[in-house]
């Protein structure tokens, strides 16, 4: 593999990071889903080009499913949630902005801490993919605790799938059975999430799921 | 007798940092009054004012110490030493092997620590909020600097600017996310640090906005210019840094005669333009962000530092 290939395959995954990072540096409902759509357009680049490089044409496919669903059907349809719930301007973060970004540091120098050595035999691509991939995967959990609002929890959710991906593209591809059945995995959650959302706002008249708790009896 | 000719290159390096810096800040203003429709003053008006100021007299405060007095000297004075270090036209001149990067981000933090001591010496109010918050502003700028710097150095495998510029040039850079990352932190450290919009507003005396203004809003006559004409080659030193380690074709190398380096000069003052004409057009279309939000702007050139220090990291070790 010449050098060239391996760094546009380490531009696209390092860049899915910085979009990871993006993500959390949101405090617009509107923008965060655009950038998601951006977080699943780099992710399906990083995946073609995966597959142009390792000769795997099945990627081609996870590829083009991550396009379609991720970049553009499930944006469209947090943007008609966003718009019928009225929350265009609402984030919630728990923490500041600048805590959760200096966290989210902190877990990319853990996460390549962890990956680098433990993967000492694999190859120099599956290496940087596995590194990378373990990053946004912890930077979406994060992002999942750090937001108090149901639909950031959901754009978190979606973006720790993207991790997975890249992860099993570098690992020298998946089967394409499971990467279509977790497309429709995701799919499926997609609309599960969206008739809860409108569950939880029709009862407590929010989608702060802080409200949750209290409805539980925990004290917050 | 090479010594001497060294020396003389690093001195007209020297004369033609001092001598641009005010050009290009005139340049910056002439193009946002036109890009704002207007006529906008001619693009030698810092030189005059400049002269105007050190021909007044200058009017100090009862309170004023010996450091209200002495800082703008030393601020001018590490801010020029600063400029020497930074290939401009050349690489390799005799300075540039004096000191590094390191060296220039600390050279840059004393002139702020002697202007944020001068803003609060007069005791006045106002000096004290420029004060304070340039210091906030700087606890951030400083280490995204520094983080952009040992990226760039864990590539190049040297802090200092010429052999840093030397190895851009080379083809052995690549494609590289870390060096985006980079360029845009260093972009953002720059615009902080110069008091330009999204931070600071250049143009006002607005309290609420200004940080830059209110620390000088005692000076006067000769002192004032000598500040002013720092500022001038800070911004000079900033725009000169991104294009000597980002963009650095055409740059000279030390010991290759006069036309060589006369071509430098053109490519330089090139450079420089189009670095204005970028920083006009960006502060046209963006507007001044809250006080309070700066710490998320330099705290997401911070992250982009740190992000571009570990990807390089993870290449390293690949």
């Amino acid at each position: 593999m010449d050098q060239l290939a391996l760094d546009v395959a380490h531009l696209f995954a390092g860049g899915l990071v910085l979009v990871s990072f993006m993500l959390l540096y949101q405090d617009r409902m509107t923008g965060l889903v655009n950038v998601f759509a951006l977080h699943a357009l780099v992710v399906s680049s990083s995946v073609a080009w995966q597959a142009n490089i390792q000769q795997a044409p099945h990627l081609y496919i996870t590829a083009a499913i991550a396009l379609a669903v991720k970049a553009f059907v499930i944006p469209m349809a947090l943007h008609r949630i966003i718009v019928r719930l009225g929350i265009h301007r609402e984030i919630d973060p728990v923490v500041g902005i600048g805590q959760t970004m200096l966290a989210g540091i902190g877990l990319v120098a853990l996460s390549i801490m962890v990956m680098l050595p433990i993967t000492a035999q694999a190859g120099t691509l599956a290496r940087e993919d596995l590194a990378f991939a373990l990053s946004v995967v912890l930077l979406g959990l994060l992002m999942m605790i750090s937001r108090r609002n149901a639909v950031s929890q959901v754009i978190g959710f979606m973006s720790i799938e993207n991790g997975l991906i890249l992860a099993a593209t570098g690992a020298k591809g998946m089967p394409l059975v499971v990467e279509i059945s977790v497309a429709f995995s995701i799919l499926v959650a997609l609309i599960v999430i969206g008739v809860f959302l409108f569950r939880i706002r029709e009862r407590f008249d929010s989608v702060d799921i802080h409200t949750l708790h209290e409805h539980r009896g925990e004290q917050p | 007798m090479a010594i001497v000719l060294d020396l003389l290159v690093q001195f007209g390096q020297m004369f033609l940092v001092l001598a641009l810096a005010p050009l290009l800040t005139g340049f910056v203003r002439k193009v946002k009054a036109h890009l704002l429709r207007r006529q906008g003053p001619p693009l030698v008006q810092p030189y005059r004012d400049l002269l105007r100021l050190l021909r007044k007299e200058v009017v100090l405060a009862h309170t004023a110490s010996w450091v209200f007095r002495a800082a703008p000297y030393l601020i001018f004075a590490t801010t020029w030493v600063a400029a020497a270090l930074v290939p401009t036209f050349a690489t390799g001149l005799i300075f540039s092997y004096a000191a590094d990067m390191i060296a220039i981000v600390a050279l840059l933090g004393s002139a702020r620590f002697m202007l944020a001591l001068a803003g609060l010496d007069i005791g006045t109010s106002f000096g004290g909020i420029g004060s304070s918050r340039e210091m906030m502003i700087a606890s951030l700028a400083e280490p995204a600097m520094l983080m952009v710097t040992f990226t760039l150095s864990l590539l190049a495998g040297s802090t200092q600017l010429s052999s840093i510029a030397a190895f851009m040039q080379g083809s052995a850079v690549g494609l590289r996310v870390s060096l985006a990352l980079a360029l845009v932190g260093l972009v953002m450290v720059a615009i902080a640090e110069n008091a330009r919009i999204p931070v600071d507003n250049p143009a006002t005396h607005l309290e609420l906005t200004m940080v830059h203004e209110a620390m000088i809003l005692e000076y006067s006559g000769r002192h004032l210019a000598v500040i002013e004409a720092a500022a001038f080659l800070k911004l000079l030193l900033y725009v000169s840094i991104i294009a000597c380690v980002f963009f650095p074709w055409g740059i000279a190398v030390s010991g290759q005669g006069l036309a060589a380096y006369l071509g430098g000069v053109g490519v330089y003052v090139l450079k420089l333009a189009v670095g204005g004409f970028l920083l006009a057009v960006f502060e046209t279309a963006i507007a001044k962000m809250r006080v309070f939000r700066v710490p998320d702007f330099l705290g997401a050139a911070l992250m982009l530092g740190f992000l571009a220090a570990l990807l390089l990291f993870v290449t390293k070790a690949g």
